[in-house]
């Protein structure tokens, strides 16, 4: 298993960081933050252009850079620590996650170019108003001339993607369709969500024409075990981040006479943070590496990452608005953006009781 | 420095272990060949039983060694300090006397730094060395000695000067352990277990040649000695890999473990045990307890998280990149490690925890766990000093202000006797 990124790796992260930090700072953040749609279109073409993010992972045959995921979650690492408000994650891990499952090659090479292009924002909708990512939960169905009846519910930018990938259950089992955003009988609805930097829309489907992409036996529980994965380095992101901004205000705050950073209760919760956030990096790297390596234990490790990047993020976050004290509780302060991504991102796709049930599956067999 | 590269080194210690090597030779006999050729230490300067090897070829000839199925030099517990400490700091009798003996294990050494009154402050030592006459003499109380009452010889700090600052009223001393004003006794420990003693020092003797360094370097020798421990950490609990071959050389090695590993047999639970969890977990029918695997769960990501970072370190040394943070945390998450594998163990357990020896789990090593593992935050750097160490070294967080660094030692305050 590889253990460290190549230089081209840290070249490309170390651009990547200084390039966000200029063009999506956290200002940008809180004004996308306050739109319905919680980006925007213009600004994300533009800024997705210059570094041709999306196309990271698509294969190069679809129009794609074909990196591994060791190169797509360094992105995603990275966007979670500077809280970019973009349809990424729902465009390049779950749409596309399923495209590259369960699709046939002419529905690749279909629908991929436009995602990796940056044109085409896509998401999938698996989870229904159950609040469940298990793939039995879903009672949605699609009929033998593929029109789909039922709703589904936190939606990741469900709301104002192009391409919706629908799980839903067929003539011959669960399987994936893809559905057009404007399709006639289908409601998209906003939710009114706790953590505003990720929009989630609850979608009503009546009679919606839509097209079969493939079979979801096993090809669904790939794409949330990449989805795991995917979100514990984006989560890593957000940790770091913030342990780095609680320490930098501990060693400016003067009480008593002297930096909070000298007093040991503070210097011993940043040791525990560092060690807290350091453990999480290495469970989220080894999990792109081992998705990378085709490591057969993949299952248990993406569980073990997102249990490990659950609590230490919800944990970290908890800390840095302790350390910042009154101020850390104003909406100005923008600890508490990251605090609620923190929660948002330990509820998406199972949170850390529900992965550590499923690691424990594996190991307990 | 000759100029070796890998297929000479190894060519050469091959040539040199074919013509040499014996299994029927008595163990010191052996060794004491084997030092003086060189290939024991091949790292060590040629003029003192070493052949001027980089660092980085010592694993060649350890290869070498294996392949063959030679015995080394010693290797285990303080001589090995005593050894490096000796060759930094040194005088040319000391090497001439000591570290010939020290490779063929004849002596046993220990380590005289931590008293009663000074733990994670070693620097804080209150024992007492004054010339008398034509010799040094000492008064004072050592705890914490692994192997004292097997010494032959002790590695020692104590105070000479305490009219100067902390630090600097330090000196550092080679101390014959066979002598009336040294007397040594077992400290018996939470688990039962006496791996370290108590050395009383009354009025013991040291001659002034087995002064290190001078009057008042003592602390700099110190800082010698606890680097090559901290260095070597890890490598003393896995050392011990006995062969069962007959010959004179292997048996004589084979109770040279039995003894130098006695007082660490206890070290693997100490750390918690992780690799019995599952097992044990089935075994008792836990392993369907939601709440259980909840902790189990919990545990292993800790550890396996803990595993992938050390090697995620390892990885940036082996290519050179400047270590990052995470280099710094393995001894801090091995407590939190032990402490859940314990309480784990002992959820596990159900009623079973309560009993202990022969009649309980695993023969009594599941008991063992629960009152071996305050150990692991304590032994070698407290979790609290190694907080400090992390937010000062690398979090660059501001040191804070210490009470006995800016007034002679004689002014600091000790510890209250109420």
């Amino acid at each position: 298993m590889k253990f460290s990124f190549s230089s081209e790796q840290d070249e490309f992260r170390s651009n990547l960081r200084r390039f966000l930090a200029d063009r999506a700072p956290i200002k940008e953040t809180r004004r996308l933050m306050e739109l319905d749609a919680g980006w925007e279109r213009e600004g994300w073409k533009a800024l997705n252009a210059e570094l041709g993010l999306t196309a990271v992972r698509i294969p190069e045959e679809y129009g794609g850079h074909g990196f591994g995921f060791g190169e797509h979650c360094i992105v995603l690492e990275e966007m979670g620590r500077a809280l970019v408000c973009a349809p990424y994650f729902a465009t390049t891990v779950l749409a596309a996650g399923a495209i590259l499952h369960a699709g046939s090659a002419e529905r690749k090479a279909a629908l991929l170019p436009g995602i990796a292009a940056g044109e085409t924002i896509a998401t999938l909708a698996s989870a229904e108003d159950s609040g469940s990512w298990d793939a039995e939960a879903c009672t949605l169905t699609a009929s033998a001339t593929g029109h789909l009846n039922g709703h589904k519910s936190f939606v990741l930018d469900g709301h104002t993607a192009d391409l919706i990938v629908v799980l839903a259950r067929g003539p011959s089992g669960l399987a994936f369709y893809t559905v057009d955003g404007s399709a006639a009988g289908l409601t998209r609805t906003l939710l009114k969500t706790m953590d505003p930097t990720r929009k989630l829309a609850r979608l009503e489907f009546s009679d919606v024409e839509a097209t079969l992409l493939g079979s979801a036996a096993g090809t669904y529980e790939r794409v949330m075990i990449e989805a795991a994965v995917c979100l514990s380095n984006e989560m890593v992101g957000g940790a770091e981040r913030l342990r780095e901004d609680a320490l930098a205000y501990s060693m400016m705050r003067m009480q008593f006479g002297k930096a909070i950073a000298s007093f040991q209760s503070m210097k011993h919760k940043a040791a525990d943070m560092l060690l807290d956030v350091e453990l999480a990096k290495s469970a989220a790297y080894y999990a792109a590496a081992a998705l990378d390596e085709g490591d057969g234990d993949i299952a248990m490790t993406a569980s073990l990452a997102k249990a490990c990047a659950s609590d230490t993020y919800s944990q970290t976050a908890t800390h840095a608005i302790q350390i910042h004290g009154g101020i850390g509780f104003t909406w100005d302060n923008d600890t508490h953006l990251w605090y609620k991504r923190a929660k948002s991102s330990d509820v998406l796709f199972g949170d850390a009781f529900h992965h550590r049930e499923q690691m424990m599956k594996n190991w307990a067999a | 420095m000759n100029e070796m590269n890998e297929e000479t080194v190894r060519a050469e210690c091959r040539a040199w272990l074919e013509a040499n090597w014996n299994p029927n030779l008595g163990l010191v006999e052996w060794r004491h060949k084997l030092a003086e050729s060189g290939w024991g230490n091949p790292h060590w300067p040629s003029r003192w039983y070493g052949r001027d090897l980089s660092v980085g070829l010592v694993p060649v000839v350890k290869e070498e060694f294996a392949r063959i199925g030679a015995i080394g030099v010693a290797e285990a517990g303080i001589r090995v300090l005593a050894a490096a400490t000796i060759l930094a700091h040194g005088t040319d009798m000391h090497k001439e006397k000591f570290l010939m003996r020290i490779l063929t294990g004849e002596d046993t050494w220990c380590q005289l730094f931590s008293e009663p009154g000074s733990g994670s402050d070693v620097a804080g030592a209150v024992t007492r060395a004054e010339m008398r006459g034509n010799q040094w003499v000492v008064n004072g109380q050592k705890v914490w000695t692994t192997s004292a009452h097997k010494a032959h010889w002790g590695l020692l700090l104590a105070r000479t000067d305490w009219d100067a600052k902390k630090h600097a009223g330090l000196s550092y001393f080679i101390i014959d352990m066979k002598q009336p004003g040294v007397t040594v006794y077992p400290l018996r420990q939470m688990n039962g277990h006496a791996s370290f003693n108590q050395v009383f020092l009354s009025d013991a003797t040291v001659q002034p040649e087995f002064l290190v360094a001078a009057v008042g370097d003592g602390w700099e020798v110190t800082t010698t000695t606890l680097m090559h421990e901290r260095r070597g950490a890890d490598g003393l609990r896995t050392w011990g890999k006995k062969s069962d071959r007959p010959e004179r050389a292997f048996e004589e090695e084979r109770a040279e473990i039995a003894t130098t590993m006695e007082p660490y047999k206890w070290y693997p639970q100490r750390a918690g045990r992780v690799d019995l969890v599952i097992s044990r977990a089935k075994e008792t029918g836990k392993i369907n307890e939601p709440v259980v695997r909840q902790e189990i769960a919990r545990l292993m990501t800790m550890s396996k998280a803990a595993e992938w970072t050390a090697r995620r370190a390892r990885a940036a040394q082996e290519q050179g990149r400047p270590q990052g943070p995470e280099g710094s945390l393995g001894k801090l998450v091995s407590s939190n490690i032990a402490r859940a594998a314990a309480r784990v163990h002992t959820q596990i357990s159900g009623a079973d925890a309560l009993l202990t020896g022969d009649a309980s789990p695993m023969n009594g090593v599941i008991a063992e766990i629960l009152v071996s593992v305050p150990a692991t935050s304590i032994a070698g750097g407290t979790d609290e000093i190694q907080r400090n160490i992390i937010s000062e070294r690398v979090l660059k967080m501001p040191r804070e202000r210490t009470g006995d660094s800016d007034k002679p030692f004689k002014d600091v305050p000790r510890n209250l006797v109420g």
